[in-house]
Formats: structure tokens, sequence, C-alpha cells
């Protein structure tokens, strides 16, 4: 019960979630996850400095919201995040775009590989 | 862990953090266990509950109260809770007259070690905008209604200070220990965009 409404802001149904021993989703898809561990591992392991990764999350959510009123649908925190993380790590050189283009292209492969062994 | 292939709208982006993760793994930056073990502990450790056993013990030792108030940082850290996003915490307390609400206008901090991670509204460009503007109407959906006298002071976690909003005790909860009165302490109440809940509600 995310409850994402998009004019407004508060869910109705969903009035002041009880503090959660444990359950409520706080990532609406596994990829969000990955990418939020991933900028949190990357803190910790002392590989970059979180600071300049939230610069770029500054950088790109109000990129977001120059061409979007505060009401559009379609705002992604994490979509946000992700492009974040890939600028910040560009910008440090620990990954390069062709490598990363190149791992994106295998596990498409693979992914539509396992997709077709589901039918 | 398994990994979930579902075929979607969100296939380009999860294709994205994959290759991601699969570069600084095959790098040996970071192994995937390292991200495993945060994700899992951003899902089941760190939550609200923590934050409501901070407003639980402020309501029920006012010694506990006051050094919160005076150093919010060390008090959190008495009940275990601390470290990233929550390394220099200030505790707002709601009174009759004054009524605190937290915002991050230019993304989304929010104090990680007792709140969790944040919700989609607290995110949403929407909230970030409106709660500045017009926060009486703001908490008016949310279904709070201030007295027209109460002061509302809306705060904005952009520097490295983290928020933790300490709602007004309920009435009816004396007598109430200090476990019983925690579940009554919800996640929006230390955000400010909601209240305790009443006992019995």
């Amino acid at each position: 019960m995310s409850g994402t409404t998009d004019p407004g802001v508060a869910d109705p149904a969903a009035p002041a979630a009880p503090p959660r021993s444990n359950g409520e989703l706080v990532f609406e898809e596994p990829w969000e996850s990955r990418a939020f561990g991933v900028a949190v591992a990357l803190h910790d392991a002392r590989v970059v400095d979180f600071e300049t990764f939230r610069a770029h999350l500054i950088d790109e959510i109000a990129a977001w919201e120059a061409e979007h009123r505060p009401s559009a649908a379609g705002y992604r925190y994490y979509e946000r995040w992700l492009a974040a993380l890939e600028r910040t790590l560009l910008e440090a050189g620990l990954v390069d775009a062709p490598r990363v283009e190149a791992a994106r292209t295998a596990l498409e492969h693979e992914w539509s590989h396992d997709h077709d062994h589901d039918h | 862990m398994t990994r979930d292939h579902r075929h979607g709208p969100d296939d380009e982006l999860a294709l994205r953090a994959a290759a991601l993760e699969a570069v600084l793994v095959e790098k040996g930056l970071l192994s995937t266990d390292q991200i495993d073990a945060i994700v899992e502990r951003y899902e089941r450790d760190l939550g609200p509950q923590n934050g409501a056993r901070v407003v639980a013990r402020a309501w029920v030792d006012p010694a506990y109260r006051d050094r919160l108030r005076a150093d919010a940082t060390a008090a959190i850290a008495e009940l275990g809770f601390g470290g990233f996003e929550g390394a220099t915490m200030v505790a707002l307390e709601n009174t009759p007259d004054v009524h605190n609400v937290v915002v991050c206008t230019l993304c989304s901090c929010y104090p990680w070690p007792v709140l969790g991670l944040p919700p989609t509204w607290y995110k949403s460009p929407a909230y970030r905008a409106r709660v500045v503007a017009e926060p009486r109407s703001v908490l008016r959906e949310f279904g709070i209604e201030l007295p027209a006298e109460a002061r509302i002071r809306v705060w904005d976690s952009t520097s490295e200070v983290r928020y933790l909003v300490v709602p007004q005790r309920p009435a009816g909860t004396e007598g109430m220990g200090e476990e019983a009165l925690a579940g009554l302490v919800t996640r929006d109440s230390m955000i400010g965009t909601g209240l305790a809940r009443s006992p019995g509600a």
C-alpha cells in the first residue's frame, strides 16, 4: 500500500501507517532496491562520497521539475536516483560507458533467454 | 538472492541498474553480498518503529526528554539508533501552540535510522513544493485540522541536519507503559503530517 496519489499528497486510504515491525514495502520494484543498495554500499565502502552523489540527485530532481508541474504524473524518485548514480560513477571514472553498455546488452540477452524458458 | 526478471515497463530501468551493479562487482568495487545486506537492513531493520521508541521514551521520562532537547543525536543513540543519514539529529516537539512538519525541498533527505526510508508521498514534487507554500492545507489533506492559533513551522532538511518530530502525547494515555505508547506513534506523526493515535482509536 504505497499509495502514490498524484494530485494531492496524502493517500486517504492510508492515513498514518503505523510503525511497522516489518512489512511495509519501501521499494516499489526490485531494481529500485538494487539502485539504492549500490549507492549506499559505495558510500559504506568509501568508494563514493555520498555528498557528490546527493548533489547529482538534487540536479536530476531539479531537471525533472524544471520540465514538469509538481502535480504532473510520472515522477519516480528512484529513476532520478539511478540517473544520479550513473552520472556519479561515470564522472568519477569508476565505470565507463562502453563497459556498462556491454553489461546491459548481456543482461538483456540473458533475461530474454530466461523469459523464453518461462513459456 | 533470487532476481525478479518480470518483464514490464520497468525493464529498461532494471537493466540499467543491473548493468551498473554487474560492472561494479566485476571490478571488485562492491560485492553482491554487500548490496544484499544493505537492502535487507533497510527493508527489515530500519523503520518508524525506532523513532516511535524515542518518542515514547520522551513522553514517559522527563530526563530523557531534556536530553533529547539538548542533544537529540546522543539521546537517540542511547536507544541504539544512529548512523548514516541520522548523524546530526534535531528533535522538534509539537505543542498546543506549535506544530512542526518536515520536508526536504531539494531531494528527499529523511532520518533513515529512526524512520527508515521515506514514503512515496514524502518524495513527491507535490508534497515538497506545497508543504512549504501552503502547509495548513496540506496538513488538512492529511486529516489534521489545527486550531487557527497554532503556528505551523516547516523544517527543510537541506543541510546535514535530520529532524524527528515529537508529536503531542494523546489524552487518555496516563498510566500507559512505554511500549504501548510507542504503538500510538505513527510514522506520519514523526514527520508532522499526522498526530499520534488515541488509545483505542
